[in-house]
């Protein structure tokens, strides 16, 4: 709002862009602005965004034991903040690192604009048995591999103890279950049971996959045509089902990764989180768990729609990338396969709960899979609930335009929440709007 | 001046047109470099940018096919675009409240501490200026807090009264939550333009209307009102102009409430996203030049009806 802004402003952002990307070259391929301190200094570097919380460590690991290149690594924001900066990067054709930490869900998104290198034929083979093949097939378009798996997020149920012990209920195995439990809950005055957040569109895509939706079907051989069914029953009863719960006044409509919503987890607002693997070790760090609530949560696996058909779905998971804008793709290429899979880093991530490791060194480890996890109150979560989930993933096909998906989902969610919709209402929506967007952007709309 | 020209007669006509006529080039010459750094950073930074984005708005660029020259059909598919036609009506429905709001709070304040003289008012006045001299985004983060239903005061102060806090972040609140971040942070600037317009009245106009029987509220009525409009007309151009490019406070206010504030929220916000979310420029700028046709539109329609009051434009 500031008055000294004209109708310029955007319109300067814009083509400042263009002539930031002469700078900002500097800032992804030049080596002299590192986070980490490069002491092989006659090796060759390559330039890599990412946000892991340990990825100071697992560059410094990387750097000491490889004698062919060298990591410069810095951060350049988490998710969002990262892929508009490399989408910007792509667009000015200069700019984007040659390493990128990407979310598998964005894979197409970039493949489809060539952003990406097809790694397979550098070094693929030597480290293909080193992961499961959902991972795989999550990295990969086609018989292409756009990425190396890093981490994984199998869904499953983190749920407080003290509520669940105060109510009377049991873990519930289905979402018929899930509903009854919120229900007896809110007829005794407890908290709410979970949190539908607009802003978490991936996991409802997920939620929707269980209940066996497939949002996209895409043939990069053709990649012109493209599947959109984003309203099929099952995507309209999962959305109609947790309408229904917002509307019973079951769960909340809080957007989740805010403040508020962690001090609402840290208060027992919520007796049930929804969320992935990682989300532990995202809750310690925001300080969940540490106060009058340490020892509270436990884990349960994914409530099912058919208990006798288990379907285990994923929540992000991430992978290292090599861009098309690396002049030395063969060393990226190196460098991602090396990153993250050392003992010493993945230890250091699966024991802090920063990665759910996808590395089978790790998730076959009997250390890990054993682990007492300190948050869980000891619990045994990864025998019991994530390391099965994972096992039994088989991967998705993910759109190749994830971010307007996700945005018009988000928009979708909101009014579903406001009551002004309903599910199956969103659902139709949702389908009109990706599907004109798909349109505009010159696919055929099967 | 005659005297000394006088003086120096014997020149010829001739000469003296010829030095005049290096004195003017020369003076050409110096108003140029006076004015170069100020046009270089002009044409670089403002007509150069908008020009290519301009150019860039007449191309549409697709995932499959590529970019082709379209012409003006970005321009066709903003005004029938929801999105941006939904962002561009909350923008003015938003400037009709704001700034009556902001312009009556400013006002207000700035006829009190002109009437009033002590030693609190040079006070209160830093003390309204204040939110303005607080960072947008840092005001934004801050007044997100002071929101929030679990840390901030509202569930304190509505449970003293037993009644449940609203929240300002919800899609129902979220007019009223922004109005106040909005007015909070402007009021204060507008306050002190105002304020220094007063302080320019000559005080002989207010002893005359005493003298005439005026009270106060006359004279701040009759001559203080009639005789800064002016300069009220001059903010509400201001915030006119501001409000309708509403970014900042929504922006940062969606990393709290995505579900509330959508990237289409504000038409600068969707050109946001458009430009650097889902990388489409083309379109992105086309918005920008479109929002700008409404603003011009909007700011031509209010100078219009007040053609009569202005002077300074």
């Amino acid at each position: 709002m500031k008055t000294t802004r004209t109708l310029a402003t955007v319109a300067m952002l814009v083509a400042a862009s263009g002539l930031a990307a002469c700078s900002s070259d500097e800032g992804g391929s030049d080596a002299s602005n590192c986070t980490n301190t490069i002491t092989k200094q006659d090796l060759p570097v390559v330039t890599m965004w990412a946000w892991y919380p340990n990825m100071q460590l697992v560059v410094d690991n990387f750097n000491k034991a490889n004698d062919e290149v060298q990591v410069c690594w810095t951060n350049v924001g988490q998710g969002g903040d990262q892929y508009d900066k490399f989408q910007t990067a792509i667009s000015a054709g200069t700019g984007a690192p040659d390493v990128i930490m990407v979310e598998m869900d964005r894979i197409p998104t970039f493949q489809i604009q060539n952003a990406l290198v097809d790694i397979s034929g550098y070094g693929l083979d030597a480290v293909r048995a080193n992961y499961g093949d959902g991972a795989w097939k999550d990295v990969s378009v086609g018989d292409a591999v756009y990425g190396v798996p890093v981490d994984g997020g199998p869904l499953a149920m983190i749920y407080r103890k003290d509520i669940f012990d105060k109510y009377e209920i049991t873990p519930p195995k289905t979402w018929a279950e899930y509903e009854q439990a919120a229900q007896k809950v809110k007829d005794a005055g407890g908290p709410l049971f979970g949190d539908l957040g607009a802003n978490v569109p991936a996991l409802m895509m997920a939620l929707q996959i269980q209940k066996g939706a497939a949002p996209f079907t895409y043939d990069p051989a053709q990649p012109e045509s493209i599947g959109v069914r984003l309203n099929d029953q099952a995507s309209k009863d999962v959305l109609e089902y947790w309408g229904g719960l917002v509307r019973k006044g079951l769960v909340g409509t809080q957007d989740q990764f805010t403040p508020e919503y962690i001090s609402g987890v840290i208060n027992g607002n919520y007796a049930t989180y929804i969320s992935a693997a990682w989300a532990p070790g995202y809750l310690t760090g925001a300080g969940v768990g540490q106060g009058d609530d340490t020892g509270t949560f436990a884990v349960a696996p994914l409530p099912q729609w058919d208990p006798n058909n288990p379907v285990q779905v994923n929540w992000g998971g991430s992978a290292f990338s090599v861009t098309s804008q690396s002049k030395q793709p063969e060393l990226a290429a190196k460098a991602a396969y090396g990153l993250y899979a050392d003992e010493e880093s993945l230890t250091d991530g699966w024991t802090n709960q920063i990665i759910f490791p996808l590395n089978l060194t790790a998730l076959n480890n009997p250390e890990f899979v054993d682990l007492k996890v300190a948050f869980f109150d000891g619990q045994q979560a990864n025998k019991e609930v994530y390391v099965p989930a994972a096992n039994a993933y088989q991967g998705v096909v993910y759109s190749p335009f994830g971010q307007y998906y996700f945005d018009a989902m988000t928009k979708q969610i909101s009014e579903m929440s406001a009551g002004s919709i309903t599910g199956s209402q969103a659902a139709d929506r949702l389908q009109e709007d990706v599907t004109k967007h798909a349109t505009e952007q010159g696919f055929t709309v099967q | 001046m005659t005297s000394l020209t006088e003086k120096r007669a014997p020149r010829t006509q001739d000469e003296k047109r010829k030095t005049r006529g290096k004195t003017r080039r020369r003076e050409h010459l110096t108003g140029w470099l006076f004015v170069g750094p100020f046009g270089v950073v002009f044409l670089a930074f403002l007509i150069a940018p908008l020009a290519y984005a301009l150019y860039l708005s007449l191309f549409q660029k697709k995932l499959i096919g590529g970019t082709s020259f379209v012409l003006f059909d970005n321009y066709v598919k903003a005004f029938t675009d929801p999105s941006f036609l939904s962002g561009a009506w909350f923008v003015i429905r938003f400037a009709l409240v704001a700034i009556p709001v902001q312009i009556a709070v400013a006002l207000a304040m700035a006829l009190i501490l002109d009437a009033v003289t002590s030693l609190f008012t040079r006070f209160s006045r830093l003390m309204i200026f204040l939110p303005y001299a607080i960072p947008t985004v840092i005001g934004a983060v801050m007044w997100g807090f002071l929101y929030s239903r679990s840390f901030g005061p509202l569930t304190d102060v509505f449970g003293f009264f037993g009644a449940t806090a609203p929240d300002f972040l919800s899609s129902n609140l979220i007019f009223y939550g922004l109005l106040n971040i909005v007015t909070w942070q402007w009021a204060g600037y507008y306050m002190i333009i105002l304020y220094a317009a007063l302080q320019g009245i000559d005080p002989t106009l207010y002893e005359a209307a005493r003298m005439d029987g005026a009270g106060r509220w006359q004279v701040a009525r009759r001559i203080k009102i009639p005789l800064i409009a002016p300069a009220l007309i001059l903010i509400l151009v201001f915030s006119l102009i501001g409000t309708l490019q509403f970014f900042n406070e929504p922006q940062i206010l969606r990393y709290l409430a995505a579900g509330t504030i959508g990237s289409d929220f504000t038409p600068n916000m969707y050109a946001y996203q458009q430009a650097f979310g889902l990388a489409n420029f083309n379109y992105g700028s086309a918005i920008s030049f479109a929002l700008g046709g409404v603003v011009f539109v909007c700011v031509y329609a209010f100078l219009f009806f007040t053609r009569k009051r202005r002077s300074f434009l």
